[in-house]
């Protein structure tokens, strides 16, 4: 039976932007499990990956996911952000892995950096990729955005990583219409960005659309902050303060899930979905320009990192 | 939590919020380009304060005297070291947003509306280029090639509109750039029209629109101008916001390629068995007639199903489960296709292809060829022709394909490939070649026929 369809029917066809980024997405994550042996998907408990993880239930249901979950754990991690994680994998009654740094500091392969701009951010990527070599991980999907950083605009949707987990951005496969080149040799692998072409606004949609619950702290609440550098970073055992750093009270909310040493807080009255949603909408700042001291380094700091195999 | 006043799931919404459209650029900086993109990034409000400050301080820095907008897109190290646009970079923007408005919004609603999104591939210009060219444009709705009004048609403006034609993107805008500096003159406008136009008829272009424009000075790029009484067209975002593009999906004969199978063995779906992929073309519903291929055996469809549900209907570019009425065994890469038109089952394959790799294409070169769902072992029989991007000369006697050339290839396969025309579908018209000894993409085939 051949389905004839006429002009005027095609308007019943179409698709929002939303539905075609999702079904893209799909076929991403399907394409994944299909070409690679041992996918895995890194999740941080932020919004981009809690998206990922609603993919893939869209994608493998009424399958379980054909991977596990890997968290990598800085133990710098808001609390409320460790305990969502625990319970969104329980709920979805899949596989959870956590990557630990301090394990990678106890055994020696990363030296804990000191003061009071010490981070944990840079020695992730050695934890990160130690754990895709001891589980042979062969791909490894990530919630990175193009629209998030000038580096990640660059970025492919299967984006290789040599055996030293390093990115080279200018020798990048072609990569055309929907055919991915998943072919790798062992000890390389490769990233995956199944939302590369989402914006954060369109995450925020997804998350008002399937209505996903995300992490408190990405809603106002009260806390003791301090401001440096022009943001203001939580009151935390994990940061030392310089003198004249003075803590104070006030509601704020995260834009973005990372450290606590090197994610910033925005200053917001924003308690609910819509709220942050309208809020967002109307910002006139990049999420990460606002709120990732990671990113101000210097000027490539994200290409950088991602050379030597960060997220 | 279901229920929420936002429409989801099954049925396609009759109104969608909002469409994508995917358009590719291709130029160099003296055409405007970046300056192009700039502007309708900066009047659709949406590069952010911190990314135009880094713009600016970055360009005092590098002393370029002016706002230097090709920083916002060149975004890896040795392009700004080298001012020069090396690989895709992709841009996001929309009209009607929340961020266009006076106030903040107040409803989730407001907030979220928006007339389109738009996803800029930006690809560099030149002719060494013309691989990035090709990937750009490999997914694009439309195409904007820009001409310097002052210069006429260059041969990049030829090579630009050939790979659009090449590529098969429906739309062609052809931006007439630089009008502030011939006095808007329309007789300028309209010789170029007239060369392009002559041009153009030896090309595939389905849809093309010439638009006076400045980018510099704003003239027709989001409001139409003043300075060009006699252009009665529309500005380049209108264009770009009205264009029809739903039409341009291959809505008859259906196609399915099979990317994955479920099969959960739990015990609450002992016996489940769905074929997971995206639809390529044409219409699905529950009990339309299908073959699967290459078996050709015969069936119906039971449901659609998707996380959010069993569905009425999967068109493209879907992603859905099949669950179909007989057992049937069937693994990635087959096809599930419509019963009367069918794709051919090809072990011969005739296309035109982009050669990608440094290492040339010869005959007698063995590649692994990427198609749909399905890889095979291929061998390239013979070259029939080369073409020159720029005067569409084909050479006959060419030896090999370069890097950046593209010619007319004879493929041979180790397995059939279930293939249409690319003209007639680019989901299942289209391939790519890897080399098994680098694992690199290295060839881009649109393919004319099969046996």
């Amino acid at each position: 039976m051949s389905v004839q369809v006429s002009d005027e029917t095609h308007a019943h066809y179409e698709l929002s932007h939303l539905q075609t980024l999702e079904a893209e997405s799909i076929f991403i994550m399907r394409e994944v499990a299909a070409q690679f042996e041992r996918p895995v998907l890194l999740f941080s408990g932020g919004k981009d990956s809690i998206v990922l993880m609603r993919l893939a239930e869209k994608a493998f249901r009424p399958g379980r996911f054909p991977f596990p979950v890997m968290h990598v754990d800085t133990g710098h991690n808001f609390p409320e952000v460790i305990e969502f994680r625990d319970r969104l994998v329980e709920q979805l009654g899949e596989r959870l892995i956590v990557a630990s740094v301090q394990d990678s500091i106890d055994a020696g392969r990363v030296r804990e950096e000191t003061g009071p701009r010490a981070s944990r951010n840079r020695l992730q990527t050695t934890t990160l990729l130690d754990a895709i070599a001891q589980h042979g991980f062969d791909a490894a999907f990530g919630g990175a955005r193009r629209d998030e950083e000038r580096a990640r605009a660059k970025e492919r949707v299967f984006s290789f990583r040599d055996d030293f987990g390093q990115w080279d951005p200018k020798q990048q496969r072609p990569e055309l219409w929907s055919l991915y080149n998943g072919r790798i040799r062992r000890g390389e692998h490769v990233r995956i960005f199944p939302i590369s072409n989402w914006t954060e606004l369109d995450v925020w949609q997804y998350i008002a659309q399937e209505q996903l619950e995300v992490p408190s702290i990405y809603y106002a609440h009260t806390r003791q902050v301090f401001a440096r550098d022009g943001m203001l970073y939580a009151v935390n055992q994990h940061i030392e303060l310089i003198d004249g750093e003075a803590p104070f009270e006030a509601s704020v909310r995260y834009r973005t899930v990372g450290d606590m040493t090197c994610t910033g807080a925005v200053r917001s009255s924003a308690t609910t979905l819509t709220e942050v949603v309208t809020e967002i909408a109307a910002t006139r700042v990049t999420e990460r320009g606002e709120t990732r001291a990671d990113d101000r380094v210097s000027e490539a700091a994200m290409e950088d990192r991602k050379r030597e195999g960060y997220f | 939590m279901r229920g929420h006043a936002l429409e989801r799931g099954g049925e396609p919404m009759s109104r969608p919020a909002s469409e994508l459209l995917r358009i590719a650029t291709a130029g160099s900086v003296d055409d405007g380009k970046s300056t192009l993109i700039g502007r309708l990034l900066h009047d659709t409000k949406s590069i952010l304060e911190d990314q135009l400050e880094h713009v600016a301080q970055t360009s005092e820095r590098r002393g370029d005297g002016y706002l230097n907008l090709a920083l916002l897109t060149d975004g890896l190290r040795a392009e700004r070291e080298q001012g020069i646009t090396i690989d895709v970079a992709y841009r996001y923007f929309q009209t009607g947003s929340a961020a266009t408005l006076e106030q903040a919004p107040a409803t989730l609603e407001a907030a979220f509306k928006s007339g389109r999104k738009f996803i800029i591939a930006d690809t560099p210009g030149h002719e060494q280029y013309t691989r990035n060219m090709v990937t750009g444009a490999s997914t694009a709705d439309l195409s904007i090639v820009l001409v310097d009004a002052r210069r006429g048609v260059s041969e990049q403006t030829r090579r630009h509109a050939f790979i659009a034609s090449l590529l098969r993107i429906p739309h062609l805008v052809v931006a007439v750039n630089k009008m502030d500096l011939v006095d808007y003159s329309e007789q300028a406008f309209d010789e170029i029209v007239a060369e392009v136009t002559d041009w153009a008829t030896r090309l595939e272009i389905a849809d093309i629109v010439f638009i006076p424009i400045s980018a510099l000075q704003g003239d027709n790029v989001v409001e139409r101008s003043a300075s060009m009484p006699w252009y009665q067209g529309p500005s380049l975002l209108y264009h770009l916001e009205h264009v029809v593009i739903a039409t341009d999906r291959a809505m008859s004969d259906v196609r399915f390629p099979v990317q994955w199978v479920i099969r959960p063995m739990s015990d609450e779906h002992h016996d489940y068995r769905g074929y997971a992929g995206q639809m390529a073309a044409g219409v699905l519903r529950p009990g339309s007639e299908v073959v699967v291929l290459p078996s050709g055996r015969r069936t119906r469809v039971r449901s659609i199903d998707s996380y959010d549900g069993e569905l009425d209907v999967a068109f493209p570019t879907m992603s859905v489960t099949l669950r179909l009425e007989d057992e049937i065994d069937i693994s990635r890469g087959d096809m599930i296709v419509d019963a009367e038109e069918l794709p051919t089952v090809a072990r011969e394959i005739e296309a035109m292809v982009c050669w990608m790799s440094e290492e040339p294409m010869r005959p007698g070169g063995r590649y692994v060829v990427h198609h749909t769902t399905r890889s095979a072992k291929a061998i390239v029989d013979r070259l029939e022709y080369r073409v020159d991007v720029n005067t569409l000369e084909r050479d006959l006697d060419a030896p090999q394909l370069a890097l950046n050339e593209i010619g007319r290839v004879h493929l041979r396969t180790s397995t059939p490939l279930l293939v249409d025309p690319y003209a007639r579908n680019r989901a299942t018209g289209s391939f790519i070649l890897i080399d098994e000894s680098t694992n690199d993409t290295v060839g881009a085939g649109m393919i004319r026929s099969g046996r």
